[in-house]
């Protein structure tokens, strides 16, 4: 019998190795729950966009004006009344922009969560399953790579009058997926011929849970960056097709409002509140997501989250963390050790000249 | 076992230092729970002698090795300390800690080389062995092509492999002759202290035998010194001159590895030393040590190994030992210990037997 338990405990003991950050105290849990709050640049991209995501939800409802409604006040400049001015036709942009919200937002999340989900089925699939699978997979996704994208998303727009945003981001999602499922095929061929992956087969896990559970955690880093880039690339797309005028220009957003300005020379006409503002927000967008993206590798990587968590204190202390040159760090710069790091920077001087010598 | 005879005689006080660490306090961590790996570190090197760093995983050993030549990774931070390095042949040198980035680089492997962990993986799978020694060599020193080459298939041959392997690739060499091409490549600019870290653990005991000989004939050529990490006590017995004893990032012991062996008077390495049987002489209980090495969050108070400690007394909980002379003192001048029994003014004067062995002589 004992003979028999034996090999039980073994596994059991594999087991508990295999399973990663197993005991870490209270303390870690914390810090890790608040990680990529902690991360500065994280957290104005997170607040940039938390901004956003609520005007796309309040938007139509907070908007002071209909913004289709046709007033006398033409090309108004910003007033109380109209805090970015009006249109050639009186409309108010303020309202344009509260309206258009929802759209940008909702092309850009609907097509980054598409074409996320398929690049991670494909590309991990191919990675995984390696072979004739690998092969076809892999065929799939050079082929979608060379689609360009834009001038296919300009076609089927015509082709269909009534595309709205739910097409559009479809569209985008179709083709954008390509480049992400790439990279994570790669990683994932890196990945599957680990040790702890190895271990997950001796110890009898099925595919799916080697797959969820022990590759896709090391992949979240690639995962979510490429999330935040489809997304980037879906909400300039859409501007871009209806600042192109291809997809229906009744229908707000912020290239409609472009589309509108570029269309009645509101730069010729100096009327710089028409165009500026929505140019702004598609940047500060863009920035929100592009500031995410920086927290999150540090975010998802344990061996990054330490250093990221103590951002603030390595700034103030001064310390540059570095691998291959540890830093050294001699407590808080306060007068008298100041004077005292000056006196010992000269007496390194000759220290310095026989290294030289 | 060829420690037969307890000779003191190869002490390392009496030789030039080459290396010296001063109060080494290593941090893991940047904020106030920064776990504290090394707390103010003494140990000096010897020229052309070997030291042996020894102690449970977890204690220090390899913190304090990559402290020294600043290799340590985040969120590893120095805190407080020298580390002088001072050549043996022309007197250049200077505090580690305190070099900029080019300076440092360029001491690197000149001055202290570094044989890594399982380092049979750190060669380039797409590169010649060949072209991976003529690399270093061509970073630090100028000379033509073909001599380079000369030097490297010299480099070869001194660790035993024939010099037609220089264009092998690192799949086609076995473990041990990778690891001796890594030895080799860490003596290509004849540098002056060795770090090994652990360079045997992946190797079957034939192979560590010869790598271990290897190493002490290349020492004696090359005069090198040698820092050698490990955690087999026995191998350290054998091959080190001296030997420091890490505890919870402390050293807790520093004497002539015949002395460690034939007369420990830390009970930590007491303990140590009974957790392997003996090769010759008497059967002795494998005693081993109770316990685990302490979590570095959480250290006891006073002596970190009071709590594991069969000899601990009232004052260990209470007083943290420094590294200090023995009871006996002046007779044994060269070795220091930090332990409570071994300080008049606290402990009880004299040492458990197990302790006490008095050197011959």
């Amino acid at each position: 019998m004992s003979v028999q338990a034996d090999p039980i405990a073994l596994t059991d003991a594999a087991s508990a190795t295999v399973q990663p950050g197993g005991g870490s105290t209270g303390v870690r849990r914390k810090r890790r729950s608040l990680g990529l709050l902690r991360n500065r640049k994280a957290l104005i991209g997170l607040i940039i966009l938390a901004v956003f995501l609520v005007l796309a939800v309040i938007g139509p409802w907070i908007a002071p004006y209909d913004p289709n409604a046709v007033t006398r006040l033409s090309l108004e400049p910003p007033s109380a009344a109209h805090w970015l001015g009006t249109t050639n036709t009186g409309q108010d942009i303020l309202s344009q922009l509260l309206v258009g919200t929802r759209g940008v937002m909702v092309v850009g999340l609907l097509a980054g969560i598409l074409a996320t989900f398929i690049s991670v089925v494909v590309g991990v699939t191919a990675g995984f399953v390696g072979g004739l699978g690998d092969e076809l997979l892999s065929l799939l996704s050079n082929v979608f790579l060379i689609i360009p994208a834009l001038p296919l998303i300009i076609i089927v727009a015509a082709l269909v009058p009534s595309a709205g945003g739910l097409t559009i981001a479809l569209i985008i999602a179709a083709t954008g997926w390509a480049w992400g499922s790439r990279v994570l095929r790669a990683q994932t061929l890196s990945l599957r011929k680990r040790d702890f992956v190895e271990a997950a087969r001796a110890n009898g896990e099925p595919m799916w849970r080697i797959i969820f559970f022990e590759i896709m955690p090391n992949l979240t880093a690639i995962i979510a960056s490429g999330f935040i880039g489809t997304a980037i690339f879906a909400i300039l797309s859409e501007v871009t097709l209806a600042f192109i005028g291809v997809t229906s220009i009744s229908a707000w957003n912020w290239g409609t409002v472009l589309f509108w300005a570029q269309s009645s020379q509101a730069l010729v006409l100096g009327a710089w509140w028409w165009f500026v503002p929505a140019g702004l927000c598609i940047a500060a967008v863009g920035t929100a997501l592009t500031l995410i993206n920086f927290g999150i590798d540090e975010f998802v990587n344990p061996r990054l989250r330490n250093t990221a968590a103590s951002a603030g204190i390595l700034r103030k202390k001064r310390i540059r963390a570095r691998i291959g040159f540890t830093p050294v760090y001699r407590g808080a710069p306060s007068a008298a050790e100041t004077r005292d790091a000056l006196t010992t920077a000269d007496a390194l001087t000759p220290t310095d000249q026989e290294v030289g010598a | 076992m060829t420690i037969t005879e307890p000779t003191i005689t190869r002490t390392a006080t009496t030789k030039k230092p080459v290396l010296e660490i001063r109060d080494l306090s290593v941090d893991y961590g940047y904020d106030d729970d920064a776990v504290h790996a090394l707390k103010n570190v003494n140990l000096t090197l010897g020229a052309g002698e070997i030291l042996g760093l020894a102690g449970e995983s977890g204690c220090g050993k390899s913190t304090l090795a990559y402290a020294a030549t600043r290799l340590l990774p985040p969120p590893g931070v120095i805190t407080g300390g020298e580390v002088l390095f001072t050549s043996s042949r022309d007197g250049h040198g200077g505090d580690l800690l305190r070099m900029s980035d080019r300076e440092l680089r360029a001491q690197r492997w000149r001055d202290t080389a570094i044989v890594f962990q399982g380092s049979m993986n750190s060669l380039n799978p797409v590169y010649k062995i060949g072209k991976q020694l003529m690399d270093g060599i061509r970073a630090h020193e100028k000379m033509p092509a073909h001599a380079m080459r000369a030097r490297a298939a010299d480099l070869l041959s001194m660790v035993g492999i024939s010099k037609d392997r220089l264009d092998s690739y690192p799949h086609q060499l076995s473990g041990g002759m990778r690891q001796r091409v890594m030895i080799a490549m860490a003596l290509a600019l004849e540098p002056e202290v060795v770090i090994m870290d652990e360079p045997t653990t992946a190797l079957d005991v034939v192979m560590q035998r010869q790598i271990v000989e290897q190493i002490m004939d290349l020492k004696r050529d090359l005069g090198f010194s040698v820092i050698f990490i490990t955690h087999d006590v026995s191998l350290l017995l054998e091959l080190a001159d001296r030997i420091a004893i890490m505890y919870a990032g402390n050293i807790v012991e520093d004497a002539a590895s015949s002395e460690v062996y034939h007369q420990p008077r830390h009970p930590y390495t007491a303990g140590l030393l009974h957790s392997f049987p003996p090769l010759h002489g008497p059967r002795r209980e494998l005693g081993g040590i109770p316990g685990s090495p302490p979590d570095l969050m959480a250290l006891p108070s006073g002596c970190n190994f009071h709590p594991r400690c069969p000899f601990a007394f009232d004052a260990c909980p209470k007083i943290d030992p420094a590294l200090g002379p023995t009871l006996y003192g002046d007779a044994e001048p060269h070795r220091s210990v930090a332990c409570l029994l071994h300080d008049p003014a606290v402990g009880p004067g004299r040492l458990p037997d197990e302790l006490a062995a008095r050197p011959a002589g």
